[in-house]
């Protein structure tokens, strides 16, 4: 370590090592995980999102959650920019995916044609 | 591309307490599970340092969500990555569930055991990979060093510690700003800084939790304070049976050379700075500071008197800093995040936090950080969960061998180094042993001085055998023997033993009998005057065991249990217990199905 500065730029690397681990003011990707997801094909669904996580070297929270009655519409994945509203988009595909996280994750638009159902901000 | 982004972290506790609960197993099988569903691209497994929580061991966190799953064996795995990892859903069964209630609870911030802690030196444990230098960075690690040693002198330093209002964390509560001033301004060429990780008190295990969980804190905070007194080696005195302690020590160590962090002109600075580690063979005493700088030296570990102080002549007889580990771990927060910032957590004569080991008959064990001025009872009840089995409270046995019991009635004492002194226990090193209703104070006190007494270096005679002397009367008086005049005789020696004794192993070997004489008068005259142990503990003075003949269904269970053929009698008919056979074991009450034995 040869200066502060060399330790900082070090660190700025590292932390996305770790950042999973602090989910405060990350955006947010939630796949629904229910019987009829995984059904669906929720599973490829959050493969391909890791992947595309990893390619583009983003720092995002995915976790899953449960079915929450859409199932006609499955698979469904949610994006929360922070203080955002939560969007919901259906039936999409791996494919989809990599539209989404560009379109709405890196650009902060809204994907209106796959969208669902809009959750505001502080809802459930 | 960011090949090492994972969408989930597992994080699985690998100290002492969660390994001696099986979590290596469960770590192995986690790995195993995770090819086998395919998930090992996308999920990490992290070995951890100690949580704190040892009692619901061996832990296991799921990240992001940050579920606290408990007490997992290896056999649990399948069902958390299948469901939780794979699928997203919480495996509800795994969960913690709050002493006295049903409801299960997923999220770590959510338990009370941590919801009133106030972490800082344990800030790492339990989240980063101690064997990981990387995480330690990303987590802000040697920051504090670097800026300390390119942005301010070493006086800024001391001054920024001294204003921090940190007091040595190994018991003292000596202002440790002062000592690192008072080391910097002795005259000499060569000085030293060392750790003094020499954790032996009964019930104390937050030095080995630190070193085994965050070691990069500790190396970290050693080069600062080189760097403020002038120092250009230093030591870590730690005792070899901690193994555990001493190979992450090892590893970090090893990264710190690698990263530039230890050796020559760290970080550009022109500071030069080597650390070495110095296993101790665990005699109590090397936790003294003279007799650990013997021991360093190759010499017999025995104190040797003071002045002068380490400050002035210690290592070979060159300025030494001698501070305790979670001293050192105070230290990068302090320079990281200023003086103030510190100074606001905490009293106004004790600042920041301290870092407790809490054990005995408590529900909660575990380590546990809190700010300074907390009172006893927040600490007992709303973190440690209360007594346990329901009973009642008795005393608090603080500071170890040196310090003394807070009975049960002082509970809103506020934890900070002037009330404790006042009451007649100190801070220690910080273990806090529960005691409840059942424990028999001269019983506690017997074996606090049987420790001190066996671990006395032999160099002085009031320690020697003083403590041998008060220990041949707590013999007696536990055996039912005991004769007028010895609680006096005991406090006439025990204030000898304190003002005369050459080093603080003596000068605080009678704490736990003077402090618990003051509290408890009566059990001790109890054991005198009437010859009765009131808490049934003393074995001799105990009373015999009764069998309600009502009751005895006549199984002979008992018969053929007692250890002294104590008890006779026909099946199916009551049976007896000799009361002079009887030894009060009470092992036939416990197997007792009906529960018709009870002590007379």
């Amino acid at each position: 370590m040869k200066s502060l500065e060399e330790l900082r730029e070090l660190r700025a690397e590292l932390e996305k090592e770790i950042s999973a681990r602090n989910s405060e003011g990350k955006p947010k990707i939630i796949i629904g995980m229910g019987t009829c997801g995984i059904a669906a094909g929720a599973r490829d669904i959050l493969q391909a999102v890791t992947q595309e996580l990893r390619k583009r070297n983003l720092d995002v929270i995915t976790t899953q959650t449960g079915c929450i009655g859409m199932c006609e519409q499955e698979p469904l994945m949610d994006v929360q920019l922070p203080g955002q509203d939560r969007i919901t988009y259906g039936k999409i595909t791996a494919k989809d995916v990599e539209r989404i996280v560009v379109e709405h994750l890196i650009n902060g638009n809204v994907v209106a044609e796959l969208a669902v159902a809009r959750l505001e901000e502080g809802g459930v | 591309m960011n090949p090492k982004f994972y969408r989930s972290h597992v994080l699985v506790c690998t100290g002492t307490g969660c390994v001696s609960s099986g979590s290596n197993s469960v770590k192995d099988r986690l790995l195993v599970k995770l090819e086998e569903f395919g998930l090992q691209d996308e999920i990490k497994v992290v070995e951890t340092g100690c949580h704190g929580f040892c009692e619901q061991g061996p832990i296991v966190i799921v990240y992001p969500e940050g579920v606290f799953y408990c007490r997992i064996q290896a056999d649990d795995i399948h069902e958390i990555v299948e469901e939780h990892l794979l699928k997203g859903r919480i495996v509800h069964r795994l969960l913690y569930t709050e002493q006295g209630t049903d409801a299960r609870i997923p999220a770590y911030s959510d338990i009370d055991f941590y919801k009133k802690q106030h972490r800082i030196v344990l800030a790492n444990c339990g989240r980063i990979d101690p064997e990981s230098i990387k995480e330690y960075i990303a987590a802000k690690g040697y920051e504090a060093c670097g800026r300390a040693l390119t942005e301010m002198t070493p006086e800024e330093v001391i001054a920024e510690v001294k204003k921090s209002g940190l007091r040595g964390r190994g018991g003292a509560g000596f202002p440790t700003g002062l000592k690192w001033e008072f080391t910097r301004q002795s005259p000499g060429e060569k000085k030293y800084v060392i750790c003094n990780a020499d954790e032996g008190d009964p019930g104390a295990f937050m030095d080995r939790s630190l070193l085994e969980g965050d070691p990069h804190r500790i190396i970290e905070g050693m080069i600062i304070a080189a760097y403020a007194i002038g120092a250009d080696e230093g030591y870590i005195y730690v005792r070899a049976e901690y193994p555990l302690a001493i190979r992450r020590l090892e590893i970090a160590l090893q990264q710190a050379r690698e990263y530039g962090l230890l050796g020559d002109d760290i970080f550009g600075s022109g500071f030069s700075f080597e650390l070495k580690i110095k296993k101790g063979a665990g005699a109590f005493v090397c936790g003294e500071e003279t007799a650990l700088m013997a021991s360093i030296e190759g010499q017999r570990g025995m104190p040797r008197p003071k002045p002068p102080f380490p400050s002035v002549s210690g290592l070979w007889g060159k300025p030494t800093n001698i501070n305790n580990v979670e001293t050192f771990g105070n230290i990068p927060d302090i320079i990281r995040r200023g003086a103030e910032a510190y100074r606001a957590i905490g009293t106004e004569k004790s600042t920041g936090t301290k870092v407790f080991a809490l054990t005995g008959k408590i529900n909660n064990t575990g380590l546990v950080e809190v700010p300074m001025g907390m009172s006893l009872r927040e600490i007992i009840y709303e973190i440690g969960g209360g007594v346990s089995d329901g009973r009642d409270l008795k005393a608090v046995q603080i500071g170890g061998p040196s310090g003394g019991c807070i009975p049960a009635n002082l509970l809103d004492l506020p934890i900070d180094y002037e009330s404790l002194q006042e009451v007649g226990a100190m801070m220690g090193s910080g273990g806090m042993v529960v005691m409840d209703d059942s424990t028999c104070m001269v019983d506690v006190a017997r074996f606090f001085l049987k420790f001190t007494q066996s671990e006395s270096c032999g160099k002085c005679t009031p320690c020697r055998e003083g403590t041998k002397r008060m220990l041949e009367i707590l013999d007696r008086l536990c055996s039912g023997e005991g004769r007028e005049g010895e609680i006096e005789l005991l406090e006439e020696l025990g204030e000898h033993i304190i003002a005369t004794s050459l080093c603080q192993l003596g000068g605080s070997a009678p704490n736990p009998v003077l402090s618990t004489i003051h509290y408890f008068r009566d059990e001790y005259e109890a054991h005198i005057k009437e010859r009765r142990c009131p808490a049934n503990v003393c074995a001799g003075m105990a009373a015999p065991y009764v069998i309600d003949e009502a009751i005895c269904i006549g199984c002979t269970a008992c018969i053929r249990l007692c250890p002294t053929g104590a008890i006779s009698g026909a099946r199916k008919q009551p049976h007896v217990i000799d009361p002079q056979l009887c030894i009060s074991c009470g092992a036939c009450a416990v197997k007792c199905p009906v529960k018709a034995i009870a002590q007379g």
